[in-house]
């Protein structure tokens, strides 16, 4: 077995992973390898068949395998080498990843940088403390939507689905319109992290009922799904006796969040943020362990494809400057999380950047005719009135390098105000 | 006649409530906060439309053929396209793009495939 050597390796070649590299590429590193486990390249986006990705990025609305084509194409013209069917092991703080594929076996690769594209998984039922049996015919959204898109197999005929985030929303569309029957759509929350565009084409068109406030409380069946028992909850999410209703399904579909795939990030000593999931990055989206770069839903769960890209297209040209410059140092401000505001990244910035940086971060609860503050100590940065924010929408405001000069405190904070 | 409908152009979900003429004409609007929500409302109460994406099996594939409708089509005729759909031959290979049935129930727009298969 030969050690292989490269400037810059990517590991995943979704969106964030295709991004990265091309924009590495891009800023002149020509030793560029990246390594992905599925087949093909494209990551999430070839099972995601619908429409409306891309309208930021492109200004017109693409079905995901159209979006990830782009990307693909160009990173083909770009002559930049795609492993597919290879697994990654391990990567370790030094740079060195271990990696498997049935083609080339066990390689051993060392990389001056590293950027980390895995993406997320789905929530999965163990983690839901659902009730009652554990039979066949119980999927996460994700896995129905491959079986159905990718592989051309229909998990069941009458569904529910448990979690209104917009890839159950998008499920529910879809079984339908291959022939199932959705009985309804049942969501913890009083309201859907989903879009109202996907309220409206995935639910009503269908005349599927939403029963928000509501949860599944039993799941019956030997060997296959039964039934499940849908209750509704209280404000403590408590169920309410009383309130049971019975479905006859095969199916239990669960769209209840999405998690940043990190355990080879943690084999690299990665430091990993509480409010993320991801790991903890700089403005330049480099981790806590020099040289070793993060973007995409490995980092932070997106909704919109188009911010990927913009994101990991920064990733890969930094990690291109760091081959070239190495590492560099500044006085680090640190960025915290203030009132409505959740897993702000980068996490840290530093004071001598001169780009402007995205701070993206998810609000904790529904905001109406609200503002986002970022100020250091007394000082006001940034004030930005918006209609609404919501948890299922990323927001984004942009600290333009100078604000950063001659701020009196080492960390800024970015919360929600009421107006 | 009145119509109330949640506009889907952002999360801000107006609620608007549309006035129709008797035979279903466009009159007015009320609810929208921006002149998004009025174009849309027009539109979802006279003629809505819907892109139309599905999955078709390809003899001789494991991978079924993700397509779309070119454009949007009404949305009543969403499963007749489906139907439609069901009755399509395709053999390999696919290219991105590529048309693979003609003006869908005489709307004038093409079904075309998202992905190459080969």
């Amino acid at each position: 077995m030969n050690d292989r050597f490269v400037d810059i390796l990517i590991i995943g070649a979704g969106p964030a992973g295709l991004a990265a590299a091309i924009s590495a590429k891009e800023n002149g590193i020509d030793s560029l390898l990246v390594l992905e486990r599925e087949k093909d390249a494209g990551g999430i986006l070839r099972q995601c068949i619908h429409n409306g990705f891309g309208l930021h990025r492109f200004k017109e609305e693409l079905t995901g395998p159209e979006y990830a084509q782009r990307d693909i194409d160009k990173a083909a013209e770009l002559g930049i080498e795609i492993e597919c069917s290879t697994t990654v092991l391990s990567v370790s703080p030094d740079h060195t990843v271990t990696c498997v594929s049935s083609s080339r076996g066990l390689q051993v690769i060392h990389a001056k940088a590293i950027v980390l594209a895995m993406g997320c998984r789905e929530r999965p039922r163990g983690a839901l403390c659902t009730p009652g049996t554990r039979c066949a015919g119980i999927y996460s959204a994700g896995t129905a939507q491959r079986f159905v898109n990718l592989e051309g197999l229909m998990p069941g005929k009458r569904v529910v689905i448990l979690g209104s985030g917009d890839i159950g929303l998008i499920m529910a569309r879809r079984m339908t319109l291959q022939g199932a029957k959705v009985l309804a759509c049942v969501e913890l929350m009083p309201y859907s992290s989903g879009l109202n565009r996907n309220i409206v084409q995935c639910l009503q068109d269908y005349d599927i009922p939403l029963y928000l406030s509501h949860t599944v409380t039993d799941i019956r069946g030997r060997e296959r799904l039964e039934g499940v028992t849908v209750s509704e909850v209280d404000e403590k999410r408590n169920p309410i006796p009383g309130t049971e209703i019975e479905f006859d399904c095969d199916t239990l579909l669960l769209s209840c969040g999405l998690i940043p795939e990190n355990e080879l990030s943690l084999g690299a000593g990665v430091e990993i943020s509480p409010a993320t999931s991801g790991a903890v990055v700089n403005e330049s989206f480099e981790t806590s362990v020099p040289g070793i770069f993060a973007c995409g839903n490995v980092l932070h769960v997106h909704d919109l494809v188009d911010h990927v890209s913009n994101e990991s297209f920064k990733a890969g040209a930094a990690a291109a400057a760091y081959v070239r410059n190495g590492t560099r140092r500044g006085s680090v401000i640190a960025v915290r999380d203030g009132e409505g505001v959740r897993g702000t990244v980068p996490q840290q910035i530093r004071s001598d950047t001169d780009q402007p940086v995205d701070l993206m971060f998810r609000p904790s609860a529904v905001f109406r005719n609200s503002s986002v503050v970022v100020e250091s100590g007394a000082q006001e940065l940034i004030r930005k009135k918006a209609m609404i924010f919501t948890p299922g929408e990323m927001a984004l405001v942009t600290l333009r390098p100078e604000m950063l000069k001659n701020i009196g405190s080492d960390s800024i904070t970015v919360r929600i105000e009421r107006n | 006649m009145e119509q109330t409908i949640t506009c889907i152009n952002c999360p801000v979900g107006c609620r608007m409530t549309v006035s129709l003429s008797d035979t279903g004409e466009f009159l007015s609007v009320t609810g929208n906060t921006c002149p998004r929500g009025a174009k849309y409302a027009q539109q979802e109460c006279t003629l809505p439309e819907r892109m139309i994406t599905a999955v078709i099996p390809v003899a001789g594939s494991e991978t079924p053929l993700s397509v779309k409708t070119a454009s949007p089509v009404p949305k009543k005729l969403i499963s007749s396209v489906i139907d439609e759909l069901a009755r399509v031959q395709v053999s390999l290979p696919v290219t991105i793009g590529q048309i693979v049935l003609p003006d869908v129930l005489n709307t004038g727009v093409d079904i075309i495939a998202t992905r190459s298969l080969s």
